[in-house]
C-alpha cells in the first residue's frame, strides 16, 4: 500500500515532480516522507523550516501520523489572494 | 459562491448576481495584479492552487464568516493561471443588512484566504521569474 505524495510551488520546481508515491510502511510520519525527499533532492534542505505540511487536506505536523491511502503535500507559505 | 477560474473575473457580475431587495450594504474586495514587485517591473503572474485542498479552505473561510459576522451572503472566486497587471486576481463580495458586518466580513475573508488556502503565485519579470513565498508565522494558524 502506498501514500499520494504532492508538491506545490518552489518545492514542486526543486524536485521536478509534482506527485508521486511511497510506500506507506516504511514512513510513520509525514517528517519521515520529507526526509526521504530531502535526501534525494538536496536542494529542499533549505525549505526546510518553511515548508507547510498537510494530510489529506489538512495541515498537519511533522510527527503526523500517515497511513495507508493518505494523500501527503508539502509546500511553501501560501502567497493567493 | 466559491470557485477557482481560469477566465477573467467580473466583480461587478458577481455583485448584480447577489444583491437580493433585503440587502442594505454590499462590500466587494478586488485584488489586483501590480505592474512592480519589490523594485521590479512584473509583466505577468502565474498562480497555482492545490485545487481540492483550496476549494475546501475557501469554502471554510465563507462559512467562518457568516458565523462570525451578521451576513447574508458570501462570493469568493479566485482566479488561477497567468494573469496580467491591472487584472482581478481575487473578488470577494459579501452581501448584509447593515454596512459594518459587510465590510468586517469582507476584511476578515481576504485575510482568512490569505493565511489558508494553499495557493501561490509566481512573478514573471523582464529578465527572470520567482515564486514568491508568504510567512510561515501566517499561515495555517489552525494547526
Amino acid at each position: 500500500m502506498s501514500v499520494r505524495v504532492l508538491f506545490f510551488a518552489t518545492l514542486a520546481d526543486i524536485t521536478g515532480v509534482r506527485e508521486t508515491r511511497v510506500e506507506a510502511s516504511l514512513h510513520p510520519d509525514t517528517g519521515s516522507i520529507f526526509n526521504h525527499f530531502a535526501r534525494r533532492y538536496p536542494l529542499l534542505e533549505p525549505h526546510r523550516n518553511s515548508v507547510l505540511y498537510t494530510v489529506n487536506s489538512e495541515f498537519a505536523r511533522p510527527d503526523s501520523p500517515i497511513r495507508d491511502g493518505d494523500e501527503v503535500a508539502f509546500f511553501p507559505p501560501m502567497s493567493g489572494g | 459562491m466559491f470557485r477557482f477560474v481560469y477566465e477573467p473575473i467580473d466583480a461587478a457580475k458577481l455583485r448584480g448576481a447577489l444583491a437580493r431587495p433585503e440587502d442594505g450594504a454590499m462590500a466587494i474586495f478586488e485584488g489586483l495584479v501590480r505592474n512592480h514587485s519589490r523594485g521590479r517591473r512584473v509583466r505577468y503572474l502565474e498562480y497555482e492552487a492545490y485545487e481540492g485542498m483550496a476549494l475546501r479552505k475557501l469554502e471554510e473561510t465563507g462559512a467562518l464568516a457568516k458565523s462570525k459576522f451578521d451576513i447574508r451572503e458570501i462570493v469568493i472566486w479566485h482566479r488561477l493561471g497567468r494573469i496580467h497587471p491591472g487584472e482581478c486576481s481575487i473578488a470577494i463580495v459579501v452581501a448584509a443588512a447593515h454596512r459594518a458586518a459587510a465590510l468586517d466580513a469582507c476584511r476578515f475573508a481576504i485575510d482568512t484566504v490569505k493565511k489558508t488556502v494553499p495557493i501561490w503565485k509566481k512573478e514573471f519579470y523582464e529578465n527572470g521569474e520567482e515564486w514568491i513565498e508568504g510567512s510561515k508565522a501566517q499561515a495555517g494558524a489552525d494547526f
